[in-house]
């Protein structure tokens, strides 16, 4: 609850018994008035340019892919309604894009969520000494730029640049002369190992949070009753923190569906790793096709709507209890 | 709790092994940033000898890289800091409202807010892309600064507005009962204690917005306004008869140390920060 405890009125719902019990003190009404008016003056101004600079965009993608809009082409503006989804969703380049693109999610959230559980659990079990030395190494990753990890992962991978050919011989499939960037697989495991060494200390630093709420006693009695570590850590403190961990997912999730700066400085979508904000790019920005570039962006924003949805209505996650709260 | 001997050795591993985790990535790039163009294919993680010459490609005064890199480093830091600042601005306001005051809406601001953060930032580069095109901000400082609050803005609100319920606002009042005007009031006992938390979410939207990459080579064309990310990935076309791994690897380099310096100095309050504007019960 937002409580301010020095405000005139109390924050509370403001509809109805408040406002019966305020009618009768019309001063506080008054002050009441004042106070809600000085509170929207306060937050307009951020409030209108967050929508200024997301909704306004995205209507425009939205009018701008039912035309046939090309800049090579100016004056050759022309009205084809769905058009431009039919052709994007009847093309294979999409399909494929919109697959490579759900598998480095699932593959990522669930690589990080393990990694994310482990250095949690090590930071909050950490003894006060290790603590500091554990949590800036864990925010390195974070406050590094994907791009600069990205070149880090890509030239030691690389055949001619990387020395993990050489170090990982003795590994069945790896040899001097793997070009880890010449097919698909190897390609996306590259990618999906700098996504997830960047972005998971942030999971791992939200279910850090979510330990922080596990109530102690009940570790300790389930212990005392003979329950071994896996078991506390399944039945206690997993239950305990469900919320904390799906909000993490899904904002993993949604993260790792926009991937684009990885796949882009590694391979560029060459070998089928193109993914989906890659193939908005380039039929925008590269090939100029504004009106199919529009609707890719589209169709990409929908299934960040469609991922958000499910979450909320089949996970049941609750983004206002465990965002800030209300 | 003493630890046993036994413990302590388990804590030192567990410790060294998620430094490497953390670090071994940025080892990786010092170490090829000091390698010579003939030494990177060595197979090898350190340089054979080490030399200073991708570094100064990318800084000294004949540097053949240097003309890509520094203009890049100021539009970086010059964009990232406004589009930190006005966020932050606008976010103070806001998340003083939402946490004092009591107005219908306040729940729509902070979705928004939450909806904002996640975004898919290409979804609107395409029009941005063709409406800056238009009006002649493609290119250009402004070009790139609005677009970003739309990376900063969002988190700002989240974390200021978790920060600003914690504070004690009734200290502002007993310092009106002792005798102090309300400016004073507001300067001496609420600003002390909502300073860290603006300052910390200043760090974090400054992260964001550095970190950018899709709005950087899609809004940008010249070293007029591109921003380092943007430009390491055109280092390659620049100079394609030299290979650029050297420069590249220096460059990211010193956009690193920044990063690991803030880190150093604020662990403490952006661990803070990004718990609280996240999880929260």
């Amino acid at each position: 609850m937002s409580h301010s405890a020095s405000g005139p009125a109390p924050a509370t719902d403001v509809n109805k018994p408040d406002r019966r019990g305020r009618s009768a003190r019309p001063r506080a009404s008054d002050r009441a008035r004042s106070e809600a008016r000085l509170g929207i003056l306060l937050a307009a101004p951020a409030f209108i340019v967050m929508l200024a600079v997301t909704l306004y965009p995205i209507v425009q993608a939205f009018i701008d892919s039912l035309s046939r809009i090309r800049l090579t082409a100016p004056d050759a503006n022309e009205f084809v309604g769905f058009g431009n989804y039919a052709v994007v969703l009847s093309d294979p380049v999409f399909w494929s894009a919109m697959w490579v693109t759900l598998f480095i999610m699932v593959v990522t959230v669930a690589v990080e969520l393990v990694i994310g559980f482990a250095l949690a659990l090590v930071m909050h079990r950490a003894i006060k000494s290790l603590r500091g030395i554990l949590r800036t190494a864990i925010l390195v990753p974070y406050g590094i730029i994907t791009v600069v990890s990205a070149f880090a992962w890509f030239y030691a991978f690389d055949i001619s640049s990387g020395y993990v050919n050489s170090w990982f011989d003795w590994v069945p499939g790896v040899s001097e002369d793997l070009n880890w960037f010449a097919s698909q697989g190897t390609s996306l495991f590259v990618i999906m190992a700098s996504e997830i060494w960047k972005t998971t200390p942030f999971i791992s630093l939200l279910l850090l949070a979510g330990l922080a709420q596990v109530p102690g006693e009940l570790e300790e009695a389930a212990k005392v009753d003979g329950a071994t570590s896996w078991q506390v850590f399944k039945r206690v403190i997993v239950p305990n923190m469900k919320a904390a961990i799906m909000v993490a997912v899904l904002f993993r999730a949604l993260d790792a569906f926009r991937i684009f700066d990885n796949v882009f400085v590694m391979t560029n979508g060459a070998n089928g790793t193109t993914v989906l904000s890659l193939l908005a790019y380039r039929t925008s920005i590269g090939r100029l096709e504004i009106g199919l570039g529009s609707a890719v962006s589209v169709l990409l924003f929908l299934s960040v709507v469609l991922i958000c949805f499910v979450a909320i209505k089949l996970f049941k996650v609750d983004l206002s209890s465990a965002r800030g709260g209300n | 709790m003493a630890l046993t001997g036994r413990q302590k050795l388990w804590w030192v591993l567990i410790t060294v092994l998620v430094l490497v985790y953390a670090l071994f990535p940025v080892l990786s790039i010092l170490a090829t940033s000091f390698k010579l163009p003939g030494d990177l294919s060595s197979g090898r993680f350190l340089p054979t000898t080490w030399t200073w010459e991708n570094y100064a490609q990318i800084l000294a005064p004949d540097g053949s890289a240097r003309d890509l890199f520094l203009p890049a480093l100021r539009n970086s830091i010059g964009i990232s800091l406004i589009a930190t600042l006005i966020a932050v601005v606008l976010a103070t306001v806001a998340a003083y409202a939402i946490a004092r005051l009591d107005f219908p809406g306040k729940r729509l601001v902070l979705t928004t807010a939450l909806g904002v953060s996640i975004f898919p930032v290409i979804s609107i580069v395409t029009p941005l892309f063709n409406i800056w095109r238009s009006i002649g901000l493609y290119d250009t400082w402004a070009g790139l600064i609005i677009p970003y609050l739309s990376l900063t803005l969002p988190i700002s609100m989240w974390t200021l507005a978790a920060f600003f319920r914690q504070i004690p606002w009734e200290l502002e009042q007993a310092a009106q009962v002792d005798g102090a005007t309300p400016m004073q009031a507001f300067r001496k006992a609420i600003v002390p204690l909502a300073a860290p938390g603006v300052f910390t979410t200043a760090l974090i939207a400054f992260f964001i917005a550095w970190n950018d990459f899709v709005y950087g080579i899609s809004l940008t064309s010249t070293s007029a306004a591109r921003p380092v990310p943007a430009a390491l990935a055109f280092f390659t076309g620049e100079s394609y008869f030299e290979d650029p791994t050297g420069a590249i690897s220096a460059a990211a380099v010193v956009v690193t140390v920044p990063v690991i310096v803030l880190v150093l100095l604020f662990q403490r309050q952006i661990v803070a920060g990004l718990t609280q504007g996240a999880v929260k019960g």
